[in-house]
């Protein structure tokens, strides 16, 4: 098991800024995020949209916000877990134990939740037998595109993602592309080349419609798909590729017996404490009378409260406010001479 | 303030009455209306705000954006009459709008 002074759940900005404040302050801490990279919302909802509202920076994009968050957590080398979903919070006399899925174990003082609106996760399709035939010939995402050899695929979706697929699997296997309205957004040189696939028949575009069912018992047989004007045609179809985007599901965070109120955690608006000692929550998962679910009060809300994990990391010390500009002691902790 | 009415999708309804110039999203968070989740907060995210309008009042309503219209597209079991009411600001000719909740958000 891993000790340390702060568990930080989530890698979103708040999350990163969160290292910041708790490093300037000497204390050590850890980050586990359930995808893939740090950024959270930014980087996978709006890696390339603009942000205006972040103080003194006038325009950026999520992608670039987390960049320069991660620049500006560098010296503090901290140790991230990705592809890590916390299961499990266990409260250890004065510590907190929290294991993941992976089965890494930590132990801290304090959590802080930076969750944002939980955990990322594919939106699945609605039809009731979509279910049975996931991970075998339903799919979210593409792994290993082996498996997509000489097959006839049908790929919902309008975005990049179902037409970036449709191309590169359009070089060994039938694809039939399923969208709910005829326009596409992708890189015109994408939908061009979909076009020229469409006229050499490797590529079959079926719109406006939506799947309406799934038919085979062991394995896909074949798709149903139902267009606007109600009629419906049947697709001969081995695998199935959907790509609706992600939601966001709190999972079990709502198990810990903390206060919630509906997907959000209620704090204290002094150092945002949960009901729980020692475990805190900022950002969008928080609620308190004014909340706003923007970046700049996640920033103000983990610096609050990196003052009471200090405390309670660090009992026998006292805490004494510093700033950046003058302190000594800080500009150490940054690797500043 | 402006009526507006919730149908879910078993056909029970509410009708709030919401200040103007919020969103009929935001109006609907505050009324505790079960069928809106809006996850993420109005930022045209996430799509878990979605409403099909009634016809007479969909064509009433300012056209939806590109940028809403690609999120709607991820939005569960879109229609043609589909909308992110976070995108709809409530004003007086709104006054009596009727929206349907979809079976599920996500």
């Amino acid at each position: 098991m891993k000790k340390t002074d702060t568990i930080i759940i989530g890698a979103g900005p708040v999350g990163l800024f969160a290292v910041h404040q708790l490093g300037i302050k000497g204390l050590k801490s850890i980050v586990i995020d359930n995808l893939d990279k740090a950024g959270g919302q930014c980087i996978e909802l709006y890696p390339d949209k603009p942000i205006y509202d972040i103080p003194a920076v006038p325009e950026c994009t999520g992608e670039e916000l987390t960049n320069k968050l991660l620049e500006q957590i560098k010296p503090f080398k901290t140790e991230f877990f990705l592809n890590e979903r916390v299961e499990e919070v266990k409260q250890d006399k004065e510590n907190w134990i929290i294991k993941t899925n992976n089965n890494n174990a930590f132990s801290a003082p304090n959590i802080i939740i930076a969750g944002g609106v939980g955990s990322f996760e594919p939106r699945k399709l609605s039809v009731k037998e979509a279910e049975k035939f996931e991970e075998d010939f339903l799919f979210y995402a593409v792994k290993d595109k082996e498996k997509f050899k000489n097959k006839n695929i049908s790929i919902f979706g309008g975005g990049d993602s179902a037409l970036d697929w449709a191309l590169e699997l359009s070089k060994f296997s039938k694809i039939n592309l399923i969208h709910r309205r005829d326009e596409f957004r992708g890189a015109p040189h994408t939908l061009s080349e979909i076009k020229k696939l469409e006229k050499e028949g490797k590529i079959s575009i079926k719109t406006p419609c939506q799947l309406e069912s799934i038919e085979g018992k062991d394995r896909i047989n074949s798709i149903t798909i139902k267009f606007d004007d109600g009629k419906t045609e049947q697709i001969k179809t081995d695998m199935i590729l959907s790509f609706f985007g992600l939601i966001m599901k709190l999972g079990p965070i709502a198990e810990w017996g903390l206060n919630m109120n509906k997907k959000t955690i209620e704090v204290n608006s002094k150092n945002f404490e949960t009901n729980k000692k020692g475990i805190f929550a900022v950002g969008d998962i928080c609620s308190y009378p004014g909340k706003l679910k923007l970046i700049l009060s996640g920033f103000h809300e983990v610096a609050l409260a990196s003052v009471e994990c200090f405390k309670r990391a660090r009992p026998n010390e006292k805490y004494r406010f510093e700033f950046t500009t003058s302190s000594k002691t800080i500009q150490g902790r940054l690797g500043k001479k | 303030m402006t009526k507006i009415t919730f149908k879910d999708n078993l056909g029970a309804s509410k009708t709030i009455e919401v200040e103007n110039g919020l969103t009929v999203m935001e109006g609907a968070i505050q009324n505790d209306i079960q069928g809106i989740d809006a996850d993420c907060g109005g930022s045209m995210a996430c799509a878990t705000c979605h409403v099909y309008v009634e016809e007479k009042w969909f064509n009433k309503l300012p056209k939806a954006e590109e940028a809403e219209v690609d999120m709607i597209d991820m939005a569960y079991e879109p229609k043609k009459n589909s909308r992110l009411s976070c995108q709809l600001i409530v004003s007086e000719e709104l006054n009596g709008l009727i929206v349907t909740t979809p079976a599920k958000q996500s």
